[in-house]
């Protein structure tokens, strides 16, 4: 969307200010559709009443993001892939984060195909009061036989409800995968300068997004784009080619780079579509499976930070799903959002006269992360997070945002009843040990001051060995 | 009434109640409506449905005409409408399926142009700053590093990079607590600064090395300026590549100690780290000023403190513009990130939109990433998370994607620790700028490889 006036969007709507969408004013609901909080469906009389059928058709055109949106899968499963409408995070944020495909073989064991399905399906990773996953495999067909390709896509969804890629450039392989999951609606790739004609057969008879795969050639790539388009397939993804080395990874970035700009900043709406990145071609780079699952993160990031509406992975180890996920996850939250907690006195579980209070700052990562740790512990305490200007502990003890005073200050504020408590204790973070030796002049007895471990992870820890003080 | 009403009055009736005609249907003569097929441009079932709707309106007008007194019933066929709001047959189901347009394949490829242009809204280059100073410049290193120069956000198609981002290797004054996956790199020079530097440098391939004077902080060892600035004497003789210096970050004893170590390092054009607004900035950026040294202006995530630091530096202490490099704060991967990639993109883009207050090279602290649990904790304090993997493998990964991630938005120099995360973000870095020849696979040969 380039419009970036709500008045604009505002003469499209009812105008009645009704507040069925629970907003107070039609105006304010457009300033909603401006930052993409709000969708057109949540303003009922647009879209239920005919008389305005010419408004919503028009809106719907204005709000249409820059980057088109396509869905894979089907369900509560389904994906979001483009749908962006800037180059940097920052001008305000990026809606759908890159989907992980994990890649499988139609020449795998069966064991070993299940093992490796399941473990990506039920990967997670606890994260600021959210579990995170990764989304899809991608069925690689290794043996091009399509009866292999069918059983293996077959075996797959039997094991998980993820959305599939099928990977091959044989039309007769891709075929044969579509007749058992082409219900699914999964991506498939790919349509090249070769087979582009079958494929485009299939993704019409099937109703599938398909990927179209023309590497280092961005002209013959729209090219393509612009035939698919004219016979009616709009639900694309574009391949430009991912060269996992030399000077062929730099003008992979630059291809990246290039298309996303023509689709946001010069809305140039033929080649407006999302875009795979292929970190798995690191893989073919190496053979130590550490320098080619350190180097695959390393695409990663650079894809992820650069464009890439959906990925193709190998690497299923720790040390490349939790660092990528993170990537991932940080370029992709809503720089909008609120980033701190309300300072003052919280609870975790039921805190009583026998509970530790907590000292941290008001950053919300900082605070999500202590409170997981004292609550997924089954530990009852009370954390006081303080306003640091929502600066995690160690910058805002250096900063000078955190301070013996600033403590006990805070504490005095929430008229916390230390007399109350049997045991007195103040447990400051282990970054903060230095304020130790002032705040017990400041508390003068009240409390007894208590230096806990530098990292909320060994909070555990640390109670078991230190709680209750002596 | 009877009798006489005609449908033109029962339009008017009907406007006059506020009812809006539709657009495709008029109503004509005797009860009898016209579709207008063009209004949709659509094919016969949608033209069922739309008759449907309609037929639905005609009810609606026969009710209303029925109870002004209309005589509808001797005109109408009630029959014919009920027929007409039935599900559609499904022989025409199947005829409306084969009158859809067929799906065509296209005979060839069309021939398009792909063409982007450049951002035309970057006026301003970074500035370049060059670290460290060799004899013919008053210095004694056998090298220097040329930071910044950029004319667009790093590895974009606007403009080359003019150098390629820059590492320096942590050094300690003392033996400190380290992630293991660091320690066992460094366990044999812990107690020597000058061997510690060597092993940077030769071993691991650091462009620079920073000296950390931490042992000066009171609540550590509280050594004296003048003794801690000695260790800056040994790692100056010990490497010849231009080295940083820093303090403990004790803001009280900062400025005293990064003064004496300014005399000390004298003409050796080193990065001072750093000057902060919670600090004695002054003191230390005139002794920048004074013995020919670059100032590290740190800020904490803060676009506009940084503005004002670098104000300060240029206007106040009159420290000219190729002796500031700008530290906005790394957050490390998992713990801020987001932070500090989006703060110091936004620095970049200000400073090339035109805000010569940033236009300067950016240094990251990318060691705090081994302040994040997953890059060094044994295992997951919360149980039901998947598993974490080896630590040994997981730190150094975490250490290059916080550079790595920082590097996108435009770092200069990293100030890192693990051997192998410099190493990567060497390559990567520099593969980004196309400096690195190697023999690229079939980009599509992924779909049968082994693996
Ligand atoms: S629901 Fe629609 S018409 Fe009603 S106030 Fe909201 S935007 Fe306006």
């Amino acid at each position: 969307m380039k419009e970036t006036s709500p008045l604009n969007l505002y003469k499209q709507l009812p105008q009645t200010n009704c507040q069925k969408c629970g907003e107070t004013t039609c105006m304010a609901f457009a300033s909603g559709l401006i930052a993409r909080s709000k969708k057109i469906e949540e303003c009922p009389p647009l879209v239920e009443e005919k008389k305005y059928a010419k408004k919503l058709a028009a809106l719907k055109s204005i709000i249409a993001p820059e980057l088109k949106m396509v869905y894979i899968g089907v369900g509560d499963k389904q994906l979001k892939v483009g749908g962006e409408d800037v180059m940097y995070r920052h001008q305000m944020t990026f809606f759908n984060k890159p989907p992980f495909a994990y890649d499988v073989t139609d020449n795998m064991e069966e064991a070993k195909l299940v093992e490796r399905v399941k473990k990506v399906s039920t990967w997670k990773k606890f994260y600021i009061g959210k579990w995170e996953r990764v989304e899809m495999i991608a069925v690689r067909s290794v043996t091009d036989d399509p009866a292999k390709f069918a059983a293996c896509v077959k075996k797959v969804m039997e094991n998980t409800d993820y959305p599939l890629i099928l990977c091959s450039f044989n039309p007769a392989v891709l075929k044969a995968g579509l007749e058992v999951a082409g219900k699914a609606r999964p991506l498939i790739y790919a349509a090249n300068k070769d087979n582009w004609k079958e494929v485009a057969q299939l993704a019409n008879d099937y109703k599938v997004p398909v990927t179209l795969s023309v590497p280092f050639d961005l002209d013959g790539l729209k090219s393509m784009a612009v035939t698919f388009a004219e016979m009616g397939l709009t639900d694309l993804i574009l391949d430009p080619g991912t060269a996992p080395n030399g000077k062929m990874l730099q003008q992979t970035l630059l291809n990246f780079i290039n298309l996303r700009r023509a689709a946001v900043e010069e809305a140039q709406r033929d080649i407006a579509y999302p875009v795979i990145a292929l970190p798995i071609n690191a893989w073919m780079t190496t053979d130590d499976p550490v320098r080619a699952a350190y180097w695959e993160s390393v695409l990663t990031a650079a894809f992820t930070i650069r464009g890439a509406a959906i990925m193709v992975k190998h690497s299923v180890e720790a040390h490349s799903m939790m660092p990528d996920m993170h990537l991932r996850f940080n370029i992709y939250t809503d720089p909008r959002t609120p980033v701190q907690v309300k300072p003052g006195l919280y609870k975790v579980g039921n805190p009583g006269a026998e509970s530790p209070v907590f000292v941290t700052t008001n950053f919300a990562l900082t605070y999500y992360t202590v409170e997981s740790d004292i609550a997924s512990n089954g530990i009852d305490a009370y954390i006081l997070s303080i306003n640091t200007d929502g600066i995690g502990v160690q910058a805002s003890v250096a900063g000078g945002q955190l301070t013996p005073v600033k403590i006990k200050d805070s504490m005095d504020e929430t008229g916390f009843d230390w007399a109350g408590q049997k045991s007195a204790g103040l447990v400051l973070p282990g970054m903060a040990a230095k304020f130790s030796g002032e705040l017990e002049d400041l508390f003068a007895g009240k409390a007894k001051i208590m230096v806990g471990p530098e990292d909320s992870g060994r909070i555990s820890d640390w109670m078991k060995s230190f709680w209750p003080p002596k | 009434m009877a009798g006489k009403m005609t449908l033109s009055d029962l339009n008017k009736t009907l406007s006059e109640m506020n009812v809006q005609s539709l657009e495709g249907v008029k109503i004509e003569g005797d009860i009898e409506i016209e579709l207008d097929a063009g209004a949709g441009g659509v094919g016969p079932l949608f033209a069922y449905y739309f008759g449907q709707e309609a037929a639905k309106i005609a009810m609606q007008l026969i009710n209303f005409a029925k109870a002004v007194g209309y005589p509808v019933d001797a005109l109408m066929q009630p029959v014919a409408v009920a027929q007409a709001v039935a599900p559609a047959p499904a022989g025409m189901v199947a005829a409306a399926a084969a009158a859809e347009p067929a799906f065509k394949v296209a005979a060839q490829l069309a021939s398009a142009k792909f063409s982007v242009g450049t951002d035309k809204t970057w006026k301003l280059p970074i500035q370049e700053v060059t670290v460290g100073a060799t004899k013919a410049d008053g210095g004694s290193r056998g090298v220097v590093r040329k930071l910044g120069g950029e004319k667009a956000m790093a590895f974009f198609p606007d403009a080359p990079m003019p150098n390629a981002p820059k590492i320096t290797m942590d050094v300690f004054d003392m033996p400190i607590g380290m992630a293991k996956a660091v320690k066992m790199h460094y366990e044999d020079v812990m107690g020597s600064p000058a061997e510690w530097a060597k092993k940077a440098v030769n071993k691991f391939g650091a462009d620079l090395v920073t000296i950390h004077l931490i042992s000066t902080d009171p609540l550590l060892k509280d050594t004296p300026p003048q003794e801690a600035v000695k260790v800056v004497e040994d790692v100056l003789q010990a490497v010849d590549v231009p080295i940083c210096i820093g303090g403990s970050g004790n803001p009280d004893k900062d400025p005293i100690l990064l003064a004496k170590a300014a005399e000390a390092a004298q003409g050796e054009r080193a990065l001072i780290a750093s000057a902060n607004l919670n600090m004695d900035w002054e003191m230390i950026g005139k002794a920048c000023k004074d013995n020919g040294h670059v100032c590290l202006a740190w800020t904490q995530l803060e676009i506009n403190s940084q503005k004002e630091l670098n104000r300060k530096l240029m206007k106040v202490v009159g420290l000219p513009r190729e002796s500031i490099v700008m530290d906005p704060t790394t957050a490390a991967l998992a713990y801020g990130l987001d932070f500090a990639y989006t703060n110091m993109e936004r620095i970049r883009l200000g400073a090339l939109k035109g805000d010569d207050e940033l236009t300067f090279p950016m240094s990251s602290g990318t060691t705090n990433a081994w302040g994040v649990r997953e890059a060094w904790m044994v295992r997951s304090p919360n149980k039901e998370d998947s598993d974490w993997g080896d630590r040994m493998l997981r730190g150094p990964i975490w250490e290059i994607m916080t550079g790595f991630t920082l590097a996108m938005a435009g770092v200069d120099i990293f100030m890192m620790m693990h051997p192998m995360a410099v190493s990567y973000v060497h390559e990567i870095t520099q593969s980004l700028m196309g400096l690195i020849e190697a023999k690229t696979p079939d980009t599509t040969g992924w779909l049968k490889m082994g693996v």
